[in-house]
């Protein structure tokens, strides 16, 4: 049987639509069921008192301040490092033995389960080194975590800045440096600034990793020594013990606003401040 | 005249390709020279080669010497960057840097060194008339350097390199692809420039080049046929192959 051209076109154009409408469905479905359920628990208790009797009470204050915390410790130490590396990779290699070492480990982290940088973390930073169930343990296992993606999305954005911008910045006597500053790093800064929030957004969901190295402490942690619990790691043990289903709910719900407010606040502030 | 520069026996070789070969060749102070030949004559690669800019290419390869006032270019005790302020490059497609009019032409100032506002500005202004910009632009210095036209930008990298007051500018094919407006804006400013800079320029024709230059030099596949006046050259070649470019038969 022969198709016509017109017809083979509009068979195409068919599935393309049903593809995109069925998974906006679906996104819509998920998302619209959480805050269905979720929205009606979220009052001002809810976001301002610790959780009581387990979380059956009271409500998430200290796990928002976590979450927080958490995700803060391990941007702000895997930003500098991962865009750090970038940079090398991009602009100071040819391409020798060490930039395939240093590639080839990042690729491999970036495969690596999220359960076992939990397990690396809760032996290396909360035993080895004693740092307990703290914050800064799980800071310091999302920051090894989220390495990976900081490094790959700041090397393509820095790769995609133009050739002939640097030539002109060499050729108008600046050195590599002052290049590097003045016209590579602001050109390449969107696409950073996506890397880091795509990372965050990994921070905020992340569980078990999370678990094994902050702890699931209900007080409220007053210093980076001190466990924690984060959003998503209570609303995990809320609905896995059977605690409270109306409250995991809620928590979730609440974590999908927030994720949203971040993106939001965080595009306006690259809008603002980027080229 | 004195020499201001003097390249002795330069070859340059890409990986195991030359693309200059054996070329010997004086630019006196405060003449403009055009140097031109059909493409993958290595007419771009000379003019990379003057400010030193070949250095961040891979795979290069360089013999002979290029002296400036009389000393190497390639010297261990010459400051890359300080060749590079001296001699100045107008690329062949207008390349603003993602910034604005001001910035793109006081940033050779600035990476220079501290500089005052008020000294930047003066700067810039004085750059802005010389390239002919000043008029279009002078209220508007701060927008993206972007939203100029292909000709404003040509003028504006001009200007970017006049700011640094070097003493060569070497201009690389500047004016393919602009309007001839634009070009004789160009041209203009040019003839101008003469009288406090060395130019060293790969005109995109021959009528541009006998128009604008004091002298010409002829290329063809690395070498150099022959220089000389331009109505010398393109009007009673010596070489063969100068007259069949002239006449069409190549390039």
């Amino acid at each position: 049987m022969k198709i016509s051209a017109r017809t083979s076109e509009k068979i195409a154009k068919t599935l393309i639509w049903t593809a995109a409408v069925f998974v906006l469905a679906v996104l819509m479905f998920i998302i619209l069921y959480i805050l269905v359920k979720g929205l009606p628990v979220i009052n001002w208790g809810f976001l301002t008192q610790v959780p009581r009797s387990m979380g059956r009470e009271g409500g998430v204050s200290s796990t928002i301040v976590g979450t927080l915390m958490v995700t803060s410790v391990a941007v702000l130490i895997a930003a500098p490092f991962g865009i750090g590396t970038a940079f090398y990779l991009a602009e100071y290699t040819k391409g020798g033995f060490i930039t395939r070492v240093i590639r080839f480990s990042a690729e491999s982290l970036a495969g690596i389960p999220s359960i076992v940088y939990g397990l690396f973390g809760f032996i290396f930073f909360v035993i080895y080194l004693d740092l307990g169930w703290s914050v800064l343990s799980g800071g310091l296992t999302l920051a090894f975590m989220i390495l990976p993606t900081i490094i790959r999305t700041s090397e393509e954005a820095i790769r995609s800045v133009p050739k002939i911008y640097r030539e002109v910045s060499f050729s108008l006597s600046a050195t590599k440096t002052q290049t590097i500053f003045k016209v590579v790093l602001p050109s390449a800064l969107r696409g950073i600034a996506n890397g880091i929030i795509l990372s965050i957004g990994r921070c905020i969901a992340e569980t078990a990793a999370v678990m094994l190295t902050a702890g699931s402490a209900l007080r409220m942690s007053r210093s980076l020594f001190d466990p924690t619990r984060t959003m998503a790691v209570h609303f995990y043990i809320l609905a896995v013990e059977g605690i409270s289903m109306e409250n995991a709910y809620g928590t979730a719900a609440l974590l999908i606003i927030i994720i949203f407010l971040i993106n939001v606040v965080a595009n306006t502030l690259v809008n603002r401040f980027v080229r | 005249m004195p020499d201001k520069f003097k390249i002795e026996k330069l070859s340059f070789y890409f990986k195991d390709k030359r693309v200059i070969n054996s070329l010997d060749l004086s630019i006196r102070a405060n003449e403009i020279l055009s140097v031109l030949g059909p493409a993958n004559s290595g007419i771009t690669t000379l003019l990379r080669t003057l400010n030193r800019l070949c250095d961040t290419d891979h795979d290069v390869r360089i013999e002979g010497d290029i002296l400036m006032d009389g000393k190497s270019i390639f010297a261990p005790d010459i400051s890359v960057t300080e060749l590079r302020r001296k001699v100045g490059m107008v690329f062949e497609v207008p390349t603003p840097l993602p910034l604005s009019i001001f910035d793109n032409i006081a940033y050779g100032l600035r990476v220079g060194g501290r500089i005052g506002k008020k000294e930047a500005a003066e700067r810039v202004e004085y750059a802005l008339r010389t390239a002919a910009l000043w008029d279009e632009v002078k209220d508007r210095q701060h927008i993206p350097a972007m939203s100029l036209s292909g000709g404003q930008q040509q003028r504006m990298c001009i200007a970017r390199v006049i700011a640094m007051d070097p003493q060569v500018i070497l201009i690389d094919r500047s004016c393919s692809g602009l309007d001839p407006i634009s070009t004789a804006k160009i041209e203009e400013s040019l003839s101008q420039l003469k009288e406090r800079f060395t130019i060293i320029l790969a005109p995109h024709n021959v009528q541009q080049a006998i128009r604008v230059s004091d002298r010409v030099a002829f290329m063809l596949m690395g070498s150099l046929v022959e220089e000389g006046t331009g109505e010398k050259v393109f009007g009673d070649p010596d070489d063969r192959r100068t007259s069949d470019y002239i006449t069409g038969r190549f390039g």
